[in-house]
């Protein structure tokens, strides 16, 4: 399992190498000099040709990558062009919020869903079914920022009962994670129930009818595990999902995560800030993933013997 | 007669199963007996309902889309669609138990084979999980598995072991029936023999009665006391080893009989039962196999058959034999 | 006894080939009911998008100010109600069916066909091919959708052209992937092979059995596909990144209406049902053809 886990550690690197790579060409299509908008519209062309000197600006495109992944591995994302301070600062200090985000929404989400989509496989085709289903049907299908405005309108303006933004307390934690939490919710719900009535129908699962087990048992036992493998893989697929969410999430309720500073970022044209964020999410969700991964053996005893 | 004692009895059951494309009639009153002790093979082509009865008896067919229509099935003589559903749960893998036809998905690929085993000896024997666990790695020797591997999960078993397996789990409480639906038909011919023998010399151990659900005869010939032809979802020729093979009366059988290969004389040629399995959904609504009997006569279109005994065990439901006829026999070409 | 055999063969073939496999899922389809009514909306949505600028006076109407007008309550006149600047809603939102739709249809097309091509090249030659697009694919596949997009548009700067492409690139990797993965398992099946064996070609191989064969996952993922594009197009005109303004797409509306959210909560309504009710549409029609196409799962 160890082995596993280094063996993909090993090949995560070419992969984030890439990247970076993506990003860094992408965003070096942006039009407009840097050095103009760090110095604004006043500055003369002698301020603005040294301060291009002083970034490298005239370099190839690949020669500035590779300067700005020998920063990366020295521990430095570059200045802000706005604030002039080192961007890895600021990110490291802002990354903490969408981690406490993001995983109460995970958890909300899966621990909701789960038993959700259980009962609707086991009572399928009887109003519990039909109502849950049409609930993760809308689920999925609310776009993250309305649903965050409906709940701000509802919940915070109507009845007062949570903050609208900001990250002081529980309190302010419950609507941002509802919001990014439902959609994720609704369709781990959804696969939750179609594997669950694939395994119900499954051979294995008279064998334990066969040997006397109870129906509840058959249920807890021997179905919901085999159903949670692909659950999991869903829960893997959407947490990119999750990530760009929780953008629109931090945006809608002011908070302090990477999501709304890399939006921000992109308004002042904040280029190595923009940079670093998405950086920083697809390093997250390179490791989120490889988590997945071994979540996956603990499960399934089939892949497991091909960690070897 | 009477003071035979039966280990299971089924009467006139008819289940029918509720599909898009209509009612599905699985069974049409199947009658079906099994003395304590004694195997019966139950024969018949896919689709004629071996499957639904072997399931019948352990009240596990699946419903919906399943439904026991009527019908009897009494189990050691009491019947067992009275039961509640926690009673019926008691019988299942201690008094009946059954194993299953496609080894490769019938033991659940998350859980270690011991425990698979284990699970039926707990829920059956006042026994704790260690105690269980050891019984389990036992019934594994039993099966010719060695005892270590049960902490292995069935993804590492080749298909013959996985169906030694289903069998360890089929007899770990020494069911008093076991109903052994295809058990071989999934292995290599080689290992079926292996198999066969394992689980003759397992009924002669722990003088199980046995239901076993083939369309292989040569199994039957080799296992068998008693043999029940299917076709259509009714029982239409019943009879000890020797009445069925050697005073063969029902067209059908003759059918099976003669698609098969003869080893004594490697020119003769196969004799295949002309058409298919009647649709069960639009079943004929006289003899279900009039339309591929070579003996066809205008009667068989429109009234069922009924039973016509040719000795106490032995009888056959076809219009072409009468109380006397039966026991003259060659109706039939040979 | 060879005569028998005859009318045998006849008999099923009558019986199994009356009906032809389209058809079939055609059938399969119209039964399920949620899918219909899925079906059905979605093509007066694109009816809508299609003849928006006749049913709409784009000048005259949806983009029209009218500061007399502003930030009316839904009435007969105004059945939406108008925004900020007087615009009536109801034809802002009738006519930002075309963004939404035009968007959703032509990153999706893009999407799969560049994937379809990168894939089956991939899955049918292996190889060195395989090995280069399916790691370019890797590298696209680990920077989550949305942020590619985001990243595309925060560079190209907001334009429906450039969202149309943002959108495109995030999506090639997935379907690369379905159509690879397809394409290797139907290479590698017995019918395959019994048609090379039997002297096929390539072409007949790729037309007569990949294509067909391999075609169901990928319009049951091109349906989900153009829902998802709807949304994160949605997603990145709420930020400021999509469709810049005046153009009524509805995510820029409900950007527009968060400052009025307190007092004038109807602005932010409409649109958002509007969003929402094609996307459901898009998911029952697409979970209605994943199921008629595969009928394994009744």
């Amino acid at each position: 399992m160890w082995k596993f886990i280094v063996k993909r550690l090993v090949s995560m690197i070419p992969v984030l190498l890439g990247v970076t790579l993506v990003i860094y060409l992408i965003m070096s299509m942006a039009p407009g000099d840097p050095a103009k908008v760090i110095l604004g519209e006043q500055a003369t062309p002698e301020q603005i040709a040294a301060l291009r000197d002083e970034l490298h600006l005239n370099d190839p495109v690949l020669v500035q990558y590779a300067r700005y992944i020998g920063g990366l591995l020295t521990g430095t994302m570059g200045k802000s062009y706005n604030s002039g301070l080192e961007c890895g600062i600021e990110i490291m200090a802002r990354f903490p919020n969408t981690v406490r985000l993001a995983s109460v929404s995970v958890v909300l989400s899966v621990v909701l869903a789960l038993p959700l989509g259980v009962i609707a496989a086991v009572k399928q085709n009887t109003i519990f079914d039909g109502a849950s289903m049409v609930f993760a049907l809308i689920g999925i299908s609310m776009p993250v920022f309305w649903l965050g405005m409906l709940l701000i309108l509802f919940f915070s303006l109507r009845l007062g009962w949570f903050p609208s933004s900001g990250s002081e307390g529980l309190k302010s934690l419950v609507l941002p994670a509802v919001t990014l939490g439902f959609q994720h919710m609704a369709s781990i719900a959804r696969v939750t129930r179609s594997s669950m009535l694939e395994v119900i129908r499954a051979d294995y699962i008279r064998t334990a009818r066969a040997k006397g087990v109870s129906e509840n048992k058959v249920i807890t036992k021997h179905a919901l595990k085999n159903a949670l493998i692909p659950t999991v893989t869903v829960i893997g697929l959407q947490i990119g999902g999750m990530l760009g969410g929780s953008v629109m999430t931090e945006s809608v309720f002011a908070w302090p995560g990477i999501g709304r500073l890399m939006v921000q970022s992109i308004n002042k044209r904040d280029i190595p800030m923009v940079l670093g964020c998405v950086i920083m999410f697809s390093v997250s969700f390179s490791i989120i993933n490889l988590i997945v991964d071994v979540l996956y053996g603990f499960i399934d005893p089939r892949i497991k013997s091909q960690y070897k | 007669m009477s003071e035979k004692k039966y280990a299971v009895e089924i009467e006139d059951l008819v289940v029918e199963f509720k599909t898009d494309d209509g009612i599905v009639k699985a069974l049409n009153g199947v009658d079906l007996k099994i003395e304590e002790g004694k195997t019966l093979g139950l024969v018949g082509e896919t689709g004629a309902g071996k499957t639904t009865t072997g399931l019948s008896i352990l009240r596990l067919v699946p419903s919906p889309p399943g439904k026991i229509v009527s019908g009897t099935i009494k189990l050691n003589g009491e019947s067992i669609f009275e039961k509640p559903e926690e009673e019926m749960r008691k019988l299942r893998g201690k008094a009946v138990s059954m194993i299953f036809q496609d080894p490769m998905t019938s033991l659940n690929p998350v859980m270690t084979v011991e425990e698979q085993i284990a699970e039926v000896i707990e829920l059956h024997e006042d026994i704790n999980h260690s105690g269980a666990i050891q019984k389990a790695k036992e019934m594994l020797e039993l099966v010719g598995i060695p005892g270590e591997r049960g902490t292995e999960y069935p993804h590492q078993f080749s298909g013959g072991m996985k169906q030694r397996v289903v069998i360890a789990i089929a007899l770990a409480c020494s069911p008093s029936l076991l109903i052994a639906d295809e058990p071989t038909t999934a292995l290599d011919v080689t290992i079926q023999a292996q198999v066969l023998e394992m689980m003759k010399d397992l009924r002669n151990r722990l003088n199980t009665s046995m239901l076993m659900i083939t369309h292989d005869l040569g199994i039957v010939a080799e296992i068998c006391d008693t043999v029940s032809v299917i076709y259509g979802g009714r029982v239409i020729e019943h009879g000890s080893l020797d009445d069925v093979f050697n005073n063969t009366r029902h067209p059908y059988t003759e059918g099976l009989f003669r698609s098969l290969p003869n080893l004594d004389d490697r020119t003769s040629k196969l004799k295949p039962i002309k058409g298919l399995m009647p649709d069960p959904i639009n079943l004929p609504e006289g003899c279900t196999f009039y339309p591929r009997c070579d003996y066809a006569m205008e009667i068989c279109k429109t009234v069922k058959p009924s039973k016509v005994y040719r000795n106490d065990e032995h009888y056959v439901e076809c219009h072409l034999y009468d109380e006397n006829s039966v026991k003259e026999g060659g109706k039939i070409g040979k | 006894m060879s005569e028998n055999k005859k009318t045998n063969i006849n008999e099923l073939s009558t019986k199994y080939k009356k009906r032809s496999q389209t058809a079939d899922i055609f059938r399969r389809l119209c039964r399920n009911k949620t899918a219909v009514i899925g079906g059905i909306v979605v093509i007066i949505l694109l009816l809508m998008a299609i003849f928006a600028d006749v049913l709409h006076d784009y000048e005259g109407e949806v983009i029209k100010q009218d500061v007399t007008q502003r930030l009316q309550s839904p009435s007969a006149e105004h059945w939406f109600g108008t925004d900020e600047m007087g615009r009536d809603l109801f034809a802002r939102v009738c006519y930002g069916a075309k963004y939404s739709l035009l968007i959703g249809f032509c990153a999706a097309v893009v999407s799969i066909a560049i994937g379809l091509v990168l894939g089956a090249l991939a899955g049918f030659y292996g190889g060195w091919i395989d090995m280069i697009i399916m790691r370019i694919m890797d590298v696209l596949l680990a920077i989550p959708g949305t942020l590619l997009a985001i990243a595309i548009m925060a560079s190209l700067g907001a334009s429906i052209g450039n969202l149309v492409i943002a959108l495109s690139v995030s999506g090639i990797p997935g379907f690369a992937r379905i159509v690879r993965s397809s394409v290797l398992t139907i290479k590698d099946s017995e019918y395959v092979e019994a048609a090379r064996a039997i002297g096929a070609t390539d072409r007949i191989i790729i037309f007569r059995h990949v294509l067909p064969n391999g075609m169901a996952p990928l319009i049951v993922q091109a349906t989900l596909r153009i829902g998802s594009v709807i949304l994160s197009a949605a997603g990145l005109s709420f930020l400021g990144l999509g469709v810049p303004a005046p153009h009524p797409e509805w995510g820029a509306i409900l950007s527009n209406a968060r400052s009025y959210i307190r007092d004038y909560s109807y602005i932010a309504l409409f649109p958002g049902l509007a969003i929402m009710t094609t996307i459901l549409c898009l998911n029952l029609l697409g979970d209605g053809l994943r199921d008629a196409l595969d009928p394994k799962l009744k």
